[in-house]
């Protein structure tokens, strides 16, 4: 690895929404961070904060709940969170842009895919109109779509969630961003579907060298992408490390349990094997020791009284677990005796 | 477009032909019919009235009669009104630009009002002026039109003199003059404002609750991500959206306004459609009842029409071929 300045840095982030007049954190102090060119996965189940995380980077939290609380999102040096919205509005779709979840929803139904395309260029851009239309085209063209230049005078409702997802991805590569923010990109799409998309993604990153934080639940895709990956639980990170590591190397009983419930070709399995229970919610979430706890193979009583912390365990892989825990005696490491 | 208009207008036809059923025999269920509001049955000639009952066809089964009244309708002569003895179509002819031009006013105070007091208040939800707008849409909805009519007569009018208490139009002018139009819409402005009240309080929520639930949509977020600023995802994105259940309203409006007129024209002195159809009804003048009755069918169907038409205009996804 390279010791260069990360482009992004998130230190320490606490996110929540108020609920009821008190403010649940959905990202508890969340630190990490990405370098130019690289591909971070954010992993974890629904409800671990992913997606909170990213939108948090964007500042597009809902306005009237959701808030970030403390800690700092340093771009390039500078704290996003610090920043106005007309300073962040230069920021977004030009510096960082991002790809959502749901294509079929995320453009304006009544406007053409061609105002929509165009928009990112005359946030950004000082271009001509007819310029900036040429351009437009030149990107739908750049991601695969045919028939580019009558595909702008279209609505979405006339195009598939497949092309949609490509013209999100035309919109948020149009100004050549640092970083692209994809949030489960692929979620939404027929799996044949999901692999060109990936695959397109995956060219575009690479021709424009930009670093990408990808947030997904899919393993596989994981395996594809990533150059390091982020594993989170109920809010937190609990294990951060590069992708050879995190396969071959798992630490924390969370990671090791989403890497066993991954169906496999080459084993004979009559039942895929799950986690049990769910992530606590927002509401339910325990507010001393391990957050993990009551679903861990490896729990033990001290588990449940002591706040594990992430802490290095090894070069370049950090893990949030009483086991790993230096300060944490050796001889009570028994594993198992909890739940 | 073009063939999706025609077919519309074809299904008028047979729609207009069952609602002149049912206006002719309202017409009939009245008391009393064209004759008896002329003459004094006890002070008259039993065989006088016997000679013209005879003459003016009510003597006839039903359906000749509906039969040519129907006739002459299709030739355009709508009857004669008894009581102004003149023709029908002549006498709506003298109306009903007054009526169009309360409507119309009626219409644009409307917009202007909701457009701008929904936007804000969509824009600015649960803040203190949000409130206070939707103070103001509770009140328009809840007081009935003629008691806000009387108040405004008196607040207005009386009290602070700033606009006429009745009629159309000022004595002495010439018509077709500037002065004379001046006249008509300062006559107009006050019974078109209390007209559009209800409209005006339906419409502003309308905006308002759809914009507040736009903004919360994928698609803001996602021109959030673009860095577009808030003016223009308001102005573009969200009001374009909003803006749609609005322009539907509109000609479902065109029946709704006139048939409020009716009650506003009638407090207002305002000569009208509305107040020559509640003149005619106490007065017997049926082949006026009915014509005004056809009339705001008529209107109604062309109102639904229009309200389709540019559902499709606004909203690319309805677009009809």
């Amino acid at each position: 690895m390279n010791q260069q300045e990360p482009l992004l840095e998130v230190d320490g982030l606490h996110t929540g929404f108020t609920i009821d007049g008190d403010m649940h954190y959905a990202v508890n102090n969340v630190s990490f961070s990405v370098k130019p060119k690289e591909v971070v996965c954010i992993v974890g189940e629904s409800g671990c904060g992913k997606s909170v995380m990213s939108l948090s980077i964007m500042d597009l939290l809902p306005k009237h709940n959701g808030k970030i609380d403390k800690g700092a999102i340093r771009f390039q040096g500078r704290d996003l969170t610090m920043l106005s919205d007309k300073e962040m509005n230069h920021i977004r779709g030009r510096d960082i842009s991002m790809i959502f979840q749901e294509p079929m929803t995320a453009l304006n139904p009544v406007l053409t895919i061609g105002f929509q395309m165009d928009e990112v260029l005359m946030n950004h851009t000082d271009l001509k109109a007819d310029e900036i239309r040429r351009r437009s085209v030149s990107l739908l063209d750049q991601v695969g779509i045919s028939r580019s230049d009558q595909i702008v005078n279209e609505y979405p409702h006339q195009l598939s969630g497949g092309m949609r997802q490509r013209v999100m991805i035309a919109m948020a590569i149009a100004c050549q961003p640092k970083l692209l923010i994809a949030d489960e990109p692929t979620t939404a799409l027929d799996v044949t579907v999901q692999a060109q998309i990936l695959e397109l993604i995956q060219k575009i990153q690479d021709e424009v060298g930009m670093a990408m934080l990808l947030i997904t639940h899919d393993l596989g895709v994981v395996a594809e992408m990533a150059d390091r990956v982020v594993v989170m639980y109920a809010g937190q990170v609990v294990e951060d490390t590069d992708v050879d590591t995190l396969f071959h190397d798992p630490k924390h009983p969370y990671t090791k349990a989403l890497l066993r419930s991954i169906p496999r070709m080459d084993e004979k399995q009559e039942e895929l094997d799950t986690i049990k229970g769910i992530v606590p919610s927002l509401k339910n979430m325990p507010q001393q020791g391990c957050r993990f706890v009551d679903r861990c193979p490896e729990a033990m009583d001290k588990c449940r009284e002591i706040d594990p912390q992430l802490g290095e365990e090894a070069q370049n892989h950090a893990v949030r677990c009483l086991l790993y825990d230096a300060s944490f005696p050796n001889e009570q490491k028994q594993r198992g005796v909890g739940s | 477009m073009l063939i999706y208009t025609l077919r519309r207008i074809l299904i008028m036809i047979p729609i207009l032909f069952m609602v002149s059923i049912v206006v002719f025999s309202l017409a009939l269920a009245m008391p009393g019919d064209a004759l008896s509001g002329q003459i004094d049955p006890t002070n008259a000639d039993p065989e006088y009235i016997e000679e013209r009952r005879e003459e003016l066809g009510l003597n006839d089964p039903i359906h000749v009669q509906y039969g040519s009244w129907a006739a002459n309708i299709l030739q355009w002569d709508f009857g004669r009104s008894f009581q102004h003895q003149m023709d029908v179509t002549q006498l709506i002819g003298t109306r009903l630009p007054n009526t169009i031009l309360l409507s119309v006013m009626s219409l644009i105070i409307t917009y202007i009002l909701a457009f701008y007091m929904g936007k804000y208040a969509g824009r600015n939800p649960y803040t203190k002026g949000d409130y206070a707008v939707q103070g103001v849409n509770y009140l328009m909805l809840a007081i009935p039109s003629f008691v806000a009519a009387l108040f405004a007569i008196f607040i207005f009018a009386f009290q602070l003199g700033w606009f006429p208490s009745t009629g159309s139009v000022g004595s002495g002018l010439e018509q077709g003059t500037m002065a004379y139009w001046g006249s008509k819409i300062y006559h107009t402005f006050l019974p078109a404002l209390v007209l559009g009240m209800l409209t005006t309080a339906s419409y502003t929520q309308f905006l308002r609750n759809d914009m507040v639930e736009s903004a919360q949509k994928d698609y803001v977020r996602t021109a959030r991500a673009k860095g577009t600023d808030e003016n223009t995802i308001y102005n573009k994105h969200i009001l374009r959206n909003s803006i749609i259940p609005i322009v539907t309203l509109f000609g479902f409006d065109i029946a709704s306004i006139i048939g409020g007129a009716v009650i506003i024209e009638t407090i207002f002195s305002y000569r009208g459609i509305g107040e020559l159809l509640v003149a005619s009804i106490s007065n017997r003048d049926s082949a006026v009842v009915m014509a005004i009755f056809l009339m705001l069918s008529v209107a109604t169907l062309i109102g639904n029409l229009l309200a389709d038409l540019l559902y499709g205009i606004i909203d690319p996804r309805i677009r009809v071929g």
